[in-house]
């Protein structure tokens, strides 16, 4: 098969699996088995273009042409390929957990889950392989939609508010500033197609790059930079699988995944270097991060806690992409990286807590580390990971962020990035330490608590050993990416 | 076969017009049916060899009787209402299939062939308006679609008809008058009825007092028959109380028929984009279409009954559609032209899909669709889908035609229309978004429990347009390609 017809593959796929999923409704062991065998294709695909790319294959196949500048067309280049790679594997680990999670907690509706689910990984293939802006729209829509009915899952008056949150900012933010932004983008360039170097290069004042770039950035709803990032929290009534897989990883990371593309390959990261029109963006993401960080402090709830340290951690690869040095950027895609493994398993930790306890706050959590000492420890490992320290991976894409910033004289900011760093370990570790160090109330003695379901407590270990591992591999990364946004 | 082809214009009015008298002549519900299918789908292939010959050859001009124009009647096709034909034909033949079996739920046999009769003489009615070359013509089309449909409007099943069907008529014979008097105006200046023969005459005393008043009558007018806001108060009614297969047709049709009077008269006989853009004209319409995108989406926002729900965003469409017109640039009107024709097959689809509600639950207020979407699942996917159109998301129909609108905004520097024109799409998802969250958000009710799918007559019709939505919203060539060839005949007043 050629690349081409491989990329095909990983959007056809996980379609097919949702026609089979549909199909198995009434028998569970059967439909829960054409998940993971889907997930496992999907990821065997992904890792194919991975591959390719990695051999420096940049295929590319216009599927047809719409009208003038409006075409339906894909490609495979580094990031993209980077970021369909972590969440086509995500999604193998989560599919277990999903499974643990969903019969553990009695959920109804989990044909429609799963369904919605394998969509979902659909659409987020088609971002990932977009070649241009248009189509990737097309398939950023997808996403909102199909994991809409993930967040109203549990039909009550609080998940549809949820979900009418969700839509509101997604949809309202991509109709008043993504179709604007692609329409004006067009009239300047001619054109939506992603071209290293960008496209309105040539023919964009400072002014107008600027006011495009805060078009795109606030268009681009799912990268939840403040103000526009309430749908997030919302958006954590939805069962924990897919607070995990899609609001840490595939939705949110879909997000800044689009404003890095459009850095890069639509405005040009040398003309926001030498245009300056990214300043502003600097400054509101480093609010972002800490004010989000801040705010995680003060949540009880431990997902919502998560929510808006997510929020945060988004903001730092926003901020990366505002810098927009090869490092700096560099830092960013990594980010992408360390970060969904990190989060995941903090959500994937949240989950494991409310189903085998019944818990969802932070202050119910005293002592559990004793009865769920894997859990805990997973999640003492995650935590460490997003705060940014040896010996696991959060430390690489940080120090990046932190590299680039200098290269673009904004030392500030890694100013910035300590005191972030600092409120990271403020919100996270608290959780550590009254699990493992406060006493476990009176009823909990003569009752215990239990360790969550293996199929719960396996993924989220292997994602938590994986941020471990990753550590040690900072090289991959770095070659990996070079070719394509390294330092000249 | 040459000679069926030279009379194809002839044919597209004179075919419902005589299936129309078959079904009162044999009152015989269920031949009726068949008559009205059988021409129903005759007309539509005319409308399409029709629109092949102009694309071949250009514009057809047909004498009725022999008589030559400007003396006699002339019926000459472009590619502007070949367009047009097209859409009512092709909209009125997707619709027929479907109507037998809510039709016939309600009334006996003599009553539904007056319902087919009363279906075919507004399909008569609009096609004549459409193909005609003569001003006075367009009038008496005009009239016979009118009456037609106010009768059926008036059987609804709801006793509410009745008093919309009265207020149609009054609006709809204020309109009509309005229009006639412009006509009357015309003729006494230039003793011309035809409107290539206008067309030439008109421009060069186009300033006269008189010419301008005609042109004043004539847009109050057509604008109370498409229902542009303010004048749009007799559609929300008619289209709610109404039986579901009048809205739909109407819906589909009528509007757009109505809007292709405005270009007609605005752009082919007036000299083009140069003089429209002279008059008062862009400005008044751009507020009222503007007005009738907020307003009418945010009435539709607070509306219990889903039909007179998308009847108020009928009117809110409409204000897309004129707000294109008004920009009088070949983009934006592409974009008018081509939401013109997704419009028609959204909107027809979506009441397509209420009806199919009603015939199974007697009802189509909102909260009585509480969980109707596990009951009715084709159903309600496809008015997501159709819904999601309306919106305008990408992959479908709705965003080819708000992307050219919203295009020809910027290309006039106008941002702020941009916004505008987004805003209102966001209240589009507001009001969908509230039945969707209903259907598929909630416990079903006791009611909705017993319910089975829609039978497969009312579905498959439903799911022809749905797939239009969607094949359109990925294929200009018919769509949004064929709109801009027609508006550049429009800008340059070719005819």
């Amino acid at each position: 098969m050629t690349t081409i017809q491989v990329l095909m593959s990983t959007i056809m796929i996980p379609l097919i699996g949702t026609f089979f999923i549909l199909l198995l409704n009434r028998f569970s062991n059967f439909r829960e088995t054409v998940t993971l065998i889907t997930s496992i294709l999907l990821f065997a695909a992904v890792y194919k273009i991975f591959i390719c790319v990695m051999d420096g294959d940049r295929s590319e196949l216009l599927i047809f042409s719409i009208t003038t500048g409006l075409k339906f067309s894909f490609h495979v280049e580094p990031l993209g390929a980077l970021f369909a790679l972590v969440a086509s594997f995500l999604w193998i680990v989560n599919s277990i957990y999903s499974i643990g999670y969903m019969r553990g907690n009695n959920e109804p509706r989990q044909t429609q889950f799963y369904a919605a689910f394998a969509i979902a990984l659909s659409a987020t293939m088609g971002i990932a392989f977009s070649a241009n802006l248009f189509t990737l729209f097309v398939f950023y829509e997808v996403l909102t939609l199909s994991t809409y009915p993930l967040v109203a899952h549990r039909a009550d008056p609080n998940a549809r508010i949820g979900g009418r949150i969700y839509l509101i900012y997604l949809i309202g933010a991509s109709i008043v500033f993504f179709i604007p932004a692609l329409l004006w983008t067009l009239i300047l360039a001619g054109n939506l197609d992603f071209k290293m170097g960008g496209i309105i290069s040539d023919v964009a004042s400072p002014g107008t790059t600027g006011i495009l770039l805060a078009l795109f950035v606030f268009g681009i709803g799912k990268a939840a930079l403040m103000p526009l990032h309430r749908w997030l929290p919302s958006a954590m009534v939805a069962p924990t699988p897919v607070s995990a897989l899609l609001h840490a990883v595939a939705v949110v990371k879909a997000g800044v995944f689009t404003i890095l593309k459009v850095v890069i390959y639509v405005i040009g990261s040398d003309h926001l270097l030498k245009t300056g029109a990214s300043e502003w963006l600097i400054y509101l993401a480093s609010f972002s991060l800490i004010a989000a960080s801040v705010i995680a402090l003060t949540k009880d709830n431990i997902k919502a806690r998560l929510a808006y340290s997510t929020v945060s951690q988004l903001s730092y690869i926003i901020l990366a992409a505002a810098i927009a040095t090869p490092l700096a950027l560099m830092g960013a895609a990594m980010h992408i990286v360390t970060h969904a493994f990190g989060k995941i398993t903090l959500f994937f930790v949240a989950g494991a807590i409310h189903t085998s306890a019944h818990k969802t706050r932070v202050s119910e959590l005293n002592g559990i580390g004793l009865s769920m000492p894997f859990t805990m420890l997973a999640f003492f490992i995650g935590a460490l990971s997003i705060i940014g320290l040896p010996p696991l991976v959060g430390v690489w894409s940080k120090l990046y962020i932190a590299l680039g910033s200098m290269e673009g004289d904004n030392s500030w900011v890694i100013a910035v990035l300590i005191i972030s760093s600092l409120l990271n370990v403020a919100y996270l570790m608290p959780i550590v330490i009254k699990a493992f160090f406060a006493s476990a109330p009176k009823t909990e003695t003569t009752n215990p608590i239990s360790e969550a379901p293996w199929l719960c407590v396996v993924p989220l270990s292997l994602t938590a050993l994986i941020c471990l591992i990753l550590f040690f591999l900072p090289g991959y990364f770095e070659s990996y990416l070079t070719d394509f946004l390294g330092p000249k | 076969m040459e000679f069926l082809q030279e009379q194809l214009p002839a044919l597209q009015v004179v075919l419902p017009l005589v299936a129309a008298s078959l079904c009162a002549l044999f009152r015989f519900g269920y031949l009726s049916w068949l008559i009205t299918l059988s021409s129903s789908i005759l007309s539509f292939l005319v409308a399409v060899f029709l629109l092949l010959r102009v694309l071949e050859q250009g514009i057809i001009s047909y004498e009725i009787g022999g008589w030559s124009p400007p003396f006699g009647i002339e019926y000459r096709v472009d590619l502007i209402n070949a367009f047009v034909l097209l859409i009512v034909s092709g909209v009125s033949a997707v619709i027929v299939p479907y109507t037998q079996k809510s039709i016939s739920a309600r009334f006996d046999s003599t009553e539904q062939s007056w319902f087919y009769c009363m279906y075919l003489l507004v399909l008569t009615g609009l096609l004549g308006v459409t193909i005609t070359g003569d001003a006075f013509n367009i009038f008496v089309f005009l009239e016979i679609s009118s009456l037609a449909s106010y009768a059926m409007i008036a059987m609804g099943r709801d006793r509410r008809g009745l008093t919309a069907a009265y207020q149609y008529l009054i609006m709809g014979t204020i309109g009509a008058t309005f229009i006639v008097i412009g006509i009357g105006l015309l003729w006494a200046m230039t003793g011309t009825l035809n409107l290539y023969d206008l067309a030439g005459r008109l421009p060069e005393i186009k300033n006269t007092r008189p010419v301008l008043a005609a042109l004043a009558f004539l847009t109050v007018g057509v604008s109370l028959k498409l229902a542009l806001f303010p004048l749009h108060l007799w559609l929300p009614n008619a289209y709610a109380y109404g039986p579901s297969v009048a809205s739909a047709f109407l819906a589909g049709t009528a509007t757009k028929v109505a809007i292709y009077l405005l270009l007609r008269f605005f752009f082919t006989i007036f000299g083009g984009a140069t003089f429209f853009t002279e008059t008062p004209l862009p400005e008044i319409l751009k507020i009222l279409a503007l007005l009738a995108m907020f307003a009418a989406s945010i009435v539709a926002i607070f509306q219990s009954n889903i039909k007179r729900m998308l009847a108020y965003s009928s009117v809110a469409q409409i204000g897309f559609i004129v707000l294109g017109i008004s920009y009088a640039t070949e983009t934006s009107l592409t974009g008018a032209m081509t939401h013109m024709f997704n419009h028609a097959i959204m909107k027809a689809g979506l009441f397509l899909l209420l009806g199919a509600i009603m015939f199974r639950l007697g009802s189509v207020k909102i909260e009585a669709l509480s969980g109707i979407g596990r009951k009715m699942p084709l159903t309600m996917a496809g008015f997501v889908i159709l819904g999601l159109s309306l919106i305008g998301a990408p992959g479908t129909a709705g965003f080819i035609s708000k992307w050219y609108l919203g295009l020809g905004a910027l290309e006039q520097g106008e941002w702020w229309i941009l916004v505008l024109i987004v805003s209102a799409s966001l209240l589009t998802m507001i009001y969908i978004g509230r039945v969707v969250e209903v259907a598929y958000f909630r416990e079903p009710t006791d009611e909705v429990v017993q319910l089975k799918e829609a039978p497969s007559e009312m579905l498959w019709p439903a799911y022809l347009l749905i797939a239009a939505a969607i094949y359109f919203g990925f294929d200009t060539s018919f769509s949004a390609d064929l709109a801009r060839q027609a508006a550049v005949l429009l800008v340059n007043a070719v005819y």
